[in-house]
């Protein structure tokens, strides 16, 4: 089985640990070796899950957890963001998901719905399971290492 | 991670100045700054971005609101000193199509 470093973190589901999360991924991935773009999408990618489950999964009065694995490879990360929270509907969230038509007048433009998107926009594998509570997992390839060992490889032929 | 939201006034011209990161946690300070402004009517509310470097989904939500509550009111709403990674967000979501934003000089619009 292919070796990599694991990261789990739990944090209360509160809006005011979002922000936490991006830090604490930037680090790690910065630590990769990821570009300054790719931790920029990968920072926004994070947030846009645990807002998804902050703003979801747990009722109002309900306090929970959100369980936030990293899973370092050598050439990828693969994050997951898991709540055990119950009124989550993913199919309703995954049918407002989406970019702005041209075509759609601007009473019509949804305020919400376009988190999942940026998620599969920013990232290069996106998988949502929700058998208990929703679980995204999320895979971003690190790209500067691919172009270095093109670099290589042409320094060889010459 | 916090965010500051200066307001200066100039009879019906009004820019709000933010700095800092707008998600989830910042965005509902921003709105409670913003709507009031665009709602008055008649007005020219100019957001300065240009001390924001990271901006989510939550912040696109937040002008969204206050492009249809300016169609509304009849107040006009730009975004301007958008900087490259926040332009980007608005791109990528369709919405620089829609929001009139003024982008950074620099690399605003790669």
């Amino acid at each position: 089985m292919e070796a990599f470093d694991y990261i789990e973190m739990k944090v209360p589901a509160k809006a005011e640990y979002i922000g936490v999360m991006r830090l604490t991924l930037s680090g790690i991935a910065n630590r990769m070796s990821f570009s300054y773009d790719a931790i920029e999408d990968l920072k926004v990618a994070i947030s846009e899950a645990v807002t998804n489950a902050v703003e979801h999964a747990y009722g109002e009065n309900e306090s929970g957890e959100i369980t936030v694995g990293f899973g370092l490879y050598e050439d990828r990360i693969e994050i997951m963001v898991a709540d055990r929270g119950g009124s989550f509907n993913l199919g309703e969230v995954k049918s407002e998901t989406g970019p702005y038509r041209s075509d759609e007048p601007v009473e019509k433009i949804r305020e919400g719905g376009f988190g999942l998107f940026l998620i599969e926009a920013l990232m290069d594998e996106v998988k949502i399971n929700n058998k208990y509570g929703v679980m995204v997992i999320m895979t971003k390839y690190n790209r500067e290492e691919e172009v270095d060992m093109d670099d290589d490889q042409i320094s060889t032929i010459q | 991670m916090n965010l500051s939201v200066k307001i200066n006034e100039d009879s019906n011209l009004k820019v709000l100045e933010v700095s800092g990161e707008i998600d989830a946690y910042t965005a509902p300070e921003l709105k409670e700054s913003l709507m009031p402004l665009i709602k008055e009517g008649g007005n020219q509310v100019e957001v300065d971005l240009e001390d924001v470097q990271y901006m989510d989904s939550t912040g696109l939500g937040v002008f969204v609101s206050a492009l249809k509550a300016s169609k509304e009111s009849g107040s006009h709403f730009t975004l301007r000193n958008v900087q490259g990674r926040v332009y980007r967000i608005f791109e990528i979501t369709g919405l620089s199509e829609i929001i009139d934003i003024k982008a950074a000089i620099r690399g605003g619009n790669e």
